[in-house]
């Protein structure tokens, strides 16, 4: 028998934003006066409800959608994600599994449904079988298409050999409503284990200490950058592109890895195209950056946040306030991205004690002077 | 007498043991014989000499007379061992740094009045407790260290901690980041009192951890403590901050 589901605030207020939305698009061809009438009214409804103030409501998001019908070559739609779960056996921790199903039920009840579910790395958090085998079993029931990408902790204990069985190869790319999508495995590291004489086991769990210095800094490596370069080749500087990585495709901060060691590689390997947007998990935390021609946005966690870095975050990061011990869930969540038809890419994280927070392109290409989000109260010590 | 002084802290009681938490099997053992009467047997440092306490049982105290008798008979014994030797502070001399302070104590003073009033004001006041070596420093940075190393290990590891569910603290706090030891103690608005660092660290123990709380005094918690606090040296002291 199912429970009834509970519906926080705030997905009552996206659903009912989103059925607006929907019902406002069949109308058709609204002139600019009907457009701003229907716009206003349902701002003052928001307004009066107290949801959210006037000012960067849904007028925003619609001059996107006008947008996306000048473009031409392209549609706007939305994908969600879910990431860094941490799976143990659910014997040992029940905790990290609660959690996954949270964000599955999240995704599930997006309505309309995304057009795919990514899912961003570190599925399981020491590499084993059974951790892997239980995260892959709960990913069956989401609804919409989901696609893997692989983290440091899926992969140390056996290399990669079944996460890869399990879910095929860790580099892949595929084409989506006029954006090119490249999921990267981005978390290999220079052998370290061999002349320590580790064991396996011993290799995953000190990959899986993320203040560990014993181990390498993360990279995409040689294959990984060859493979990327041919993958690129065969696509047009005009065509947005996506790239999924599970570690920042930056510099941010060395000793926890927040870190890819030939980003700057990867980085200009990308730097012939127009729109790229870089989405990232690992971190745990809201972080956003812009380098160049590449806007980069960091997911959330279900199982735990990380703390900001003492050093390296950039400038342009709207930070969470800092999460609360005391709930478990606090700082974690899941979310979801919005491409328009332009390839700009909005992402909203969906934290799940707190109101959520949607950080625009606008704001990341501005240099953080259009559409600021909310600032944190409770920095980070 | 303040021969005697020194040696004070180089005595061991017969029946008692000194244990250190973080490195209890690198000090060597002395071995003293136990008294046929059951007196109480002092040692010397030099694991070879001792002396027995008429009239004070072995587990009772001394009086300050009884062990100044003590210190004296053992110095005697240890001067007549080793006739070549001036009682000197072995650590000092190991690092050339003795020679200041022997002439300081055995050169003629000069009389009243006769020393140059602009000289540059001494160094070295000859104390004790400040006569300590660059080695000296380098053995209490090491048992420190040690301390920390210890907590760094429980911090980083479930089973130590007594966890149940495979949770250890750096999963959340990275070289012990948002910890932050410096703003305690101070008002924990979600406990609703008044809360020191090992407050936090047991309600970690207890809540993510799914552990067992850890006595104030528990070696672990002193462990985690230094560990903790020593990723933070260097920021300011703020208690109460939120």
């Amino acid at each position: 028998m199912m429970a009834p589901r509970h519906k926080s605030i705030e997905t009552k207020h996206y659903e009912e934003r989103d059925s607006f939305f929907a019902d406002l698009a069949r109308l058709g061809h609204l002139d600019r006066r009907a457009f701003m009438r229907i716009a206003g009214i349902s701002a003052g409804i928001a307004a009066a409800k107290g949801l959210i103030t006037p000012h960067g409501f849904q007028l925003v998001e619609m001059a996107h959608a006008e947008g996306a019908g000048q473009n031409g070559n392209g549609q706007g739609f939305k994908f969600a994600y879910i990431s860094d779960t941490h799976l143990y056996a659910e014997k040992v921790n029940d905790r990290f599994v609660r959690s996954i199903l949270k964000a599955v039920d999240d995704v599930n009840a997006l309505d309309p449904q995304p057009d795919f579910v990514l899912f961003g790395g570190d599925l399981a958090q020491l590499g084993k079988k059974e951790e892997l085998d239980l995260g892959a079993q709960i990913l069956k029931s989401v609804k919409a298409p989901v696609k893997m990408m692989v983290g440091e902790h899926d992969w140390f204990l056996d290399m990669g050999e079944h996460w890869q069985s399990l879910f095929g190869a860790p580099h892949y790319s595929f084409d989506h409503k006029g954006v090119h999508f490249v999921t990267l495995m981005s978390v290999q590291e220079k052998d370290f284990w061999t002349p320590l004489g580790f064991t396996p086991e011993q290799r995953m769990h000190t990959v899986a200490g993320l203040d560990n210095g014993t181990q390498s800094r993360f990279e995409v490596g040689d294959e990984g950058r060859a493979w990327l370069k041919a993958d690129l080749a065969k696509i047009d500087r005009k065509t947005p592109v996506v790239v999924f990585s599970h570690s920042p495709l930056y510099k941010y901060y060395r000793n926890w890895n927040f870190w890819t060691e030939d980003a700057e590689q990867i980085q200009q390997m990308l730097g012939k195209f127009e729109r790229v947007t870089v989405i990232h998990g690992h971190t745990h935390q809201m972080l956003q950056n812009h380098i160049g021609n590449i806007d980069f946005y960091g997911m959330l966690s279900t199982a735990w946040p990380w703390p900001y870095a003492p050093e390296g975050l950039p400038k342009l990061t709207v930070q969470m306030n800092r999460p609360d011990p005391f709930n478990a869930f606090d700082g974690c969540g899941d979310g979801q991205f919005d491409v328009a038809a332009s390839g700009m890419v909005d992402k909203l994280y969906n934290l799940w004690n707190r109101n959520p927070v949607t950080v625009r392109a606008t704001y990341l290409e501005s240099g953080g002077t259009k559409d600021r989000p909310p600032a944190t109260t409770l920095a980070s010590y | 007498m303040r021969i005697s002084y020194a040696l004070a802290l180089f005595l061991f009681a017969g029946s008692a043991t000194i244990a250190f938490a973080s490195a209890p099997d690198e000090f060597p053992k002395h071995k003293i014989p136990a008294s046929a009467d059951g007196n109480l047997v002092v040692g010397l440092c030099d694991g070879q000499t001792w002396v027995e306490v008429p009239g004070v049982k072995a587990g009772q105290p001394m009086t300050r007379e009884q062990a100044q008798w003590a210190a004296d008979r053992l110095m005697e014994e240890w001067r007549a061992k080793n006739p070549d030797k001036n009682w000197v502070n072995a650590a000092v001399e190991a690092e050339g740094g003795l020679t200041k302070l022997a002439q300081a104590d055995t050169a003629p003073k000069p009389p009243k009045g006769a020393e140059p009033k602009s000289a540059s004001p001494a160094t070295d006041q000859v104390q004790t407790y400040g006569a300590f070596t660059e080695r000296d420093q380098k053995i209490w940075k090491d048992s420190t260290e040690a301390l920390i190393a210890e907590g760094n290990k429980i911090f980083h590891d479930a089973s130590l901690l007594g966890s149940t569910d495979a949770i250890s603290c750096d999963m959340c706090h990275p070289n012990a980041a948002n910890t932050h030891p410096e703003t305690y103690p101070k008002y924990q608005v979600q406990l609703g009192r008044v809360a020191l660092l090992r407050d936090m660290i047991n309600w970690c123990i207890e809540n993510p951890v799914r552990g067992k709380p850890l006595a104030d005094d528990d070696p672990k918690m002193k462990a985690l403590e230094a560990y903790i606090l020593a990723q933070r040296k260097g920021t300011p002291l703020d208690y109460g901050k939120h």
